[in-house]
């Protein structure tokens, strides 16, 4: 799938995620987290599965990341992959 | 990375021994203080008969008094609101010292910059604290000090000045009061604090005594904490504190359900263990759970009819008032938590100024925490064996202190509140990134999903069993749910540089904090 706008999901409180996602080549994860020493891999890994249901191979994905749990990371991932495909009023279940 | 040969200690930590025949220290082996006869050091005096005391130069006292190489000390009762430490060092900095042993009581927010600056300088070059926090804690634990610093309890520390393996040679200490000849008290003036308790220490034994204050009343000065005969030089300075920032304002009674339900939980605890009785006596900590416990607490005395016969630790305005409606006996004071705390003692005679030595020292003739049934503490990490973690952070820095958490985990039932989680770091672990507190000490830890019980206490599992308000679970479990919210961390990665070393109260080394690898 191709991302056809720039678009943004989550907040900067505690234990959210705020994630932006735009067109780019390739996957570049940029990641700034309070907890990047301890969880780094497992926020990527979280980030990149979630692409890979969506079939997205290039994207610019900036994450500001506030500690937040695994759930609320895919939440917020599916939330601003669909902004960013335009598919907003047509939640994908599946990748639930 | 060079081999390092190391021994575990007692709580299972391992201590190398270079640091070991270096130092001299023992590793940690028991909470157990028993019977040992100590000898107290010795301090000198310069006799005088006060009329050269009141001097208005500071620099003038610190070239008269001050060597390179000497060991220095300071309180932080003034909190965030100091002005002392950083007007102190500030010069002495400026005034080219070298190697000086750095010996507060603790250091707070607002003197990081300077000790930072004082390090860099050569000023510094060891430290002990009970603790340290934000950009000093980060820059100790990514190897800024060459020295590793000596993390103490209050009352070890009290111990540590006693039996001279904390030689202070000039004590600043900063007071919001005083007359020409160093009759002082914590309890008065613009910058007031309250209880003046850890200084008190360091005005008996260290070999110079400087006060420093913004107000010279008239002589004689009662009551007088700190009194002439301990005093070398009263220095009068524009300000010594910003009144605002010393002590917060009381702490809002929380309405977070999470830290409302382990507050009731703690509560629930308390009355259902058999120390709930009357003329118990008990410590609690800071923090909205803190006082909600309290109110919770309260309540049930005014239920029972229950009085407790003292509190002691750090004061907070909620223990004030517990004092005040006659709920508690004596208020036992080290320190002051807030304003209400702080401005109470002069009109309350049943808050009373205790030092350092009397609220936790293992080694005099009887401290208060050796008295005390319930204490209630917090921690930054508890592991699976109890051991509590209350100094290093989830990535390992340096964010906390000692504080009384050793001393107090002295009382018969030691009460752990925390959260299961804070955000997305397990509070609850299979092993603590470093051991402040040994879970010997540790009876209870109360969390807002259960209740686990240390297993050396089957007594009060018993006793809990029969409260079905109290959802016992084993330590293990509670960990395991922690870690199915948060998932399993990566683990920090250290150097083999050790940046800190953590004293038991009895002066054993219980851990060592090793540098953070950047």
């Amino acid at each position: 799938m191709e991302i056809k706008q720039t678009a943004l999901a989550g907040t900067l409180e505690s234990s959210d995620v705020q994630i932006t996602l735009s067109k780019g080549q390739g996957i570049n994860i940029d990641l700034n987290s309070s907890v990047e020493e301890l969880y780094g891999k497992q926020i990527k890994k979280v980030i990149t599965d979630t692409l890979a249901k969506y079939e997205i191979t290039d994207a610019n994905v900036k994450v500001v990341d506030k500690g937040a749990l695994d759930c609320v990371i895919k939440a917020r991932m599916m939330a601003v992959i669909q902004r960013a495909l335009g598919t907003a009023d047509q939640p994908n279940w599946e990748v639930l | 990375m060079r081999k390092v040969n190391t021994l575990k200690n007692s709580v299972g930590r391992e201590i190398s021994d270079e640091i070991l025949e270096q130092t001299g220290y023992k590793p940690f082996e028991t909470t157990k203080i028993g019977h040992p006869e100590v000898t107290y050091t010795d301090h000198k005096v310069r006799v005088t008969k006060g009329d050269d005391k009141l001097v208005d130069s500071l620099e003038k006292v610190i070239k008269d008094n001050l060597k390179d190489g000497m060991t220095i000390s300071f309180h932080h009762h003034f909190r965030n609101g100091d002005f002392v430490f950083n007007m102190v060092m500030d010069k002495i900095i400026k005034m080219g010292y070298k190697d000086l042993t750095l010996a507060p009581s603790s250091l707070t927010g607002i003197m990081n910059d300077k000790v930072i600056e004082g390090i860099k300088a050569g000023t510094i070059t060891n430290i002990t604290s009970s603790g340290m926090r934000g950009e000093l804690g980060e820059a100790i634990s990514h190897g800024l000090l060459k020295n590793p610093v000596i993390f103490r309890s209050h009352g070890n520390r009290a111990r540590s000045i006693e039996n001279g393996n904390i030689k202070i040679d000039v004590a600043f200490l900063g007071v919001p009061n005083s007359d020409r000849m160093g009759n002082a008290n914590g309890m008065e003036g613009e910058s007031a604090f309250g209880s003046l308790g850890y200084a008190l220490v360091d005005a008996k034994y260290a070999n110079k005594v400087v006060l420093v204050t913004d107000t010279i009343v008239d002589y004689p000065n009662t009551p007088a904490s700190i009194n002439q005969t301990q005093v070398d030089y009263v220095v009068k300075v524009d300000k010594v504190g910003d009144p605002d920032r010393i002590g917060g304002g009381a702490t809002r009674f929380t309405k977070d359900p999470k830290e409302l339900k382990i507050a009731k939980t703690v509560s629930d605890v308390i009355v259902s263990s058999p120390y709930f009785k009357q003329d118990f006596s008990f410590q609690t900590g800071t923090g909205g759970a803190s006082l909600a416990v309290t109110r919770f607490l309260r309540q049930a005395m005014l239920d029972q009819g229950i009085t407790a016969s003292f509190t002691c630790g750090g004061t907070t305005s909620p223990i004030v008032e517990l004092l005040e409606e006659g709920l508690v006996k004596k208020v036992m004071d080290v320190q002051d938590f807030d304003k209400g705390a702080a401005s109470s003692m002069k009109s309350n005679p049943g808050q009373a100024e205790i030092d350092g030595s009397w609220y936790a020292d293992p080694d005099n003739k009887g401290a208060m925490v050796d008295q005390l049934d319930v204490a209630i503490l917090s921690a930054l990490e508890l592991d699976t064996d109890f051991n509590v973690n209350v100094l290093t952070g989830s990535n390992g820095e340096i964010r906390g202190a000692v504080g009384g958490h050793q001393d107090a985990g002295t009382a018969k039932m030691t009460i752990i509140s925390t959260p299961l989680t804070r955000g997305r770091i397990a509070t609850i672990v299979p092993k603590v990134n470093s051991v402040t507190t040994p879970g010997s000490s540790i009876d209870v830890v109360v969390t807002e999903v259960g209740v686990a019980v240390n297993p050396a206490r089957q007594d009060l599992i018993e006793c809990f069993k029969k409260h079905p308000s109290i959802n016992l679970m084993t330590i293990e479990e509670l960990q395991e749910r922690a870690e199915k919210i948060v998932g399993k961390p990566e683990k920090i990665e250290y150097t083999d540089r050790t940046v800190a070393l953590v004293e038991y109260r009895d002066g054993t080394l219980i851990d060592e904090i090793k540098q953070v690898k950047d």
